[in-house]
């Protein structure tokens, strides 16, 4: 009886999380209000200074990001023997770096060149 | 037979029987990797925002153009898109063909409403002069919002595709495939525009 019981959850394990009624709509819900606040903020003005309210509608952003690969895309540490999370690491990691360096390059690039542009 | 060199001596093993995968036991993965590489692609086009963002070339800003009432309609419009999108697999799951079938109908018809809007988005930006050759902020503009349109374009198309196979082969274990691998292709462009209406549109108002 036991080993007929681990072969069927081996054989259900091999699929993914599908999900349920409950986790979409808390998904959902979540989104609906991580959405609504930044957009509430933004479009009533701000929260007094412009680089606060960047940094907070950013957060904003991250969290709604890791709510859709939870609720919507049912991301795990387990699913696929853990080559998902790795595989988006990764690009997050690649993502990041070029991100980052391309603003920075660029904005001392940018930086350095307005003088010789004005003097013309 | 005479001569045995030490090589010849050495045993060798060969697997004459492959490795047995069942049928579409990778693809998952493979749709997820092939997902990645799109979000690097993605990635490059919001670099490319983030640099040129400000040269207006004496042009139009973002003030001048954008309407976050409308990007709030089109954010509204994918979310609850997501969410049929879900409920659809759901009803694959259980074998429901008949809600599945409603679900997907409910997904395109939000999908489509969001390119329209998009579209309409564009024709009006483009009549009032600011298109994408208007200047470098416009140009990256477009490349990053349009390719991100495309791929709901082209989601349609294969929502649309998809589900005259399952009319046709029934929730058959290829086409619930099908159905998981679009699923991730949905949700992951959501997940894009999050990026969209935050980067693009929300701190370019501030």
């Amino acid at each position: 009886m036991s080993t007929h019981l681990e072969h069927h959850h081996d054989h259900s394990a091999d699929h993914q999380d599908h999900g349920s009624v409950r986790s979409y709509v808390t998904g959902f819900v979540l989104s609906v209000i991580l959405t609504a606040i930044p957009f509430g903020i933004v479009m009533t003005g701000g929260l007094g200074s412009p680089v606060v309210t960047a940094l907070v509608v950013l957060g904003f952003a991250i969290v709604q990001i890791l709510v859709h690969m939870v609720y919507f895309l049912h991301m795990t540490a387990r699913s696929e023997a853990g080559w998902t999370l790795l595989s988006t690491l990764f690009t997050l990691i690649v993502v990041v770096i070029m991100l980052s360096g391309s603003i920075w390059v660029m904005y001392h690039m940018n930086a350095n060149m307005m003088p010789q542009m004005q003097m013309e | 037979m005479a001569d045995l060199s030490s090589q010849d001596l050495t045993a060798r093993y060969y697997e004459l029987e492959p490795h047995h995968h069942p049928e579409g036991a990778s693809t998952g993965l493979g749709f997820w990797v092939y997902l990645m590489s799109d979000c690097l692609m993605f990635a490059v086009l919001f670099a490319a925002y983030a640099v040129l963002g400000n040269a207006y070339a004496a042009g139009p800003g973002p003030k001048d153009l954008f309407d976050l009432n409308l990007v709030a309609i089109n954010t509204g419009l994918l979310l609850v898109s997501s969410i049929t999108f879900g409920f659809g697999m759901l009803g694959a799951y259980r074998g429901d063909q008949g809600a599945t079938l409603r679900w997907l109908g409910v997904t395109l018809v939000f999908g489509l409403s969001f390119l329209g809007v998009e579209i309409y988005e564009f024709a009006h930006l483009i009549h009032e002069g600011a298109g994408p050759w208007r200047s470098a902020f416009l140009s990256s503009f477009f490349a990053l919002v349009g390719t991100h349109g495309l791929h709901v374009a082209f989601g349609c198309l294969w929502l649309v595709v998809l589900a005259v196979q399952i009319k046709a082969r029934g929730l058959v274990p290829a086409n619930l495939r099908r159905l998981a691998c679009l699923s991730m292709f949905w949700h992951f462009l959501d997940v894009v525009w999050i990026g969209v209406f935050t980067f693009v549109y929300l701190i370019k108002m501030i």
